[in-house]
């Protein structure tokens, strides 16, 4: 059983890391775009340079998280990796078959609403969550 | 494609735990290996096969065979 003990490395260790700090790379993603948002109006009275500044930080904390969710996936085992793909590919298809739609919805004064594109973005999030879940169900 | 895993595992004594910590999968990785959801990679199924001692042929059979 120690054959391969050399190169062994516990699993869930391994993901509880790597999803720890993509929870902290996300979490300051969101914590900057909400920043970007809603400083200009509530904290530097819509003043350039601040704006321009949280705007660039938050470019720079959204491609390093990126660059986390690369590292999660690669950190994934094979059958994690598939489950992952699968989500990722139906959130894909979500996002490009809705965003038009809602577009055109929003074009044509459809909407009673101010569509904006956090709404795609929430969808998009929800839709992975689920298919994550349902894949994740499926190999169980 | 069919495979031993569940019977060389329980004619090792091995827990699909320690199985799947050998194999550096999830223990749900292991689990679907061997109620035939999930086919592992070639890489994956040489690694099982150089821990339990055998060959690929020993582990996977093509059901086609069959």
């Amino acid at each position: 059983m120690d054959k391969l003990k050399a190169d062994s490395n516990n699993y869930p260790i391994r993901i509880a890391k790597s999803s720890l700090h993509l929870l902290r790379w996300t979490a300051a993603w969101v914590a900057t775009t909400a920043l970007a948002g809603l400083g200009p109006g509530l904290i530097w009275d819509y003043a350039t340079l601040p704006t321009i500044l949280v705007v660039l930080v938050n470019l720079g904390i959204g491609f390093r998280m990126i660059l986390q969710i690369k590292r999660y996936v690669q950190a994934l085992d094979e059958l994690g990796q598939k489950i992952f793909l699968n989500a990722a590919s139906i959130t894909l298809g979500v996002g490009i078959v809705c965003g038009p739609s809602y577009t055109l919805l929003a074009s044509q004064k459809l909407l009673s609403f101010q569509p904006e594109i956090g709404h795609l973005i929430m969808l998009m999030a929800l839709t992975f969550v689920a298919a994550n879940y349902a894949g994740t169900r499926k190999y169980r | 494609m069919k495979n031993r895993f569940k019977v060389l595992r329980a004619e090792r004594d091995w827990t699909q735990a320690q199985l799947a910590d050998e194999l550096r999968v999830s223990r749900q990785t292991v689990n679907a290996i061997e109620t035939g959801k999930f086919d592992p990679s070639l890489k994956l199924a040489f690694k099982a096969a150089r821990l339990f001692e055998l060959g690929i042929e020993d582990i996977f059979q093509d059901e086609a065979a069959f």
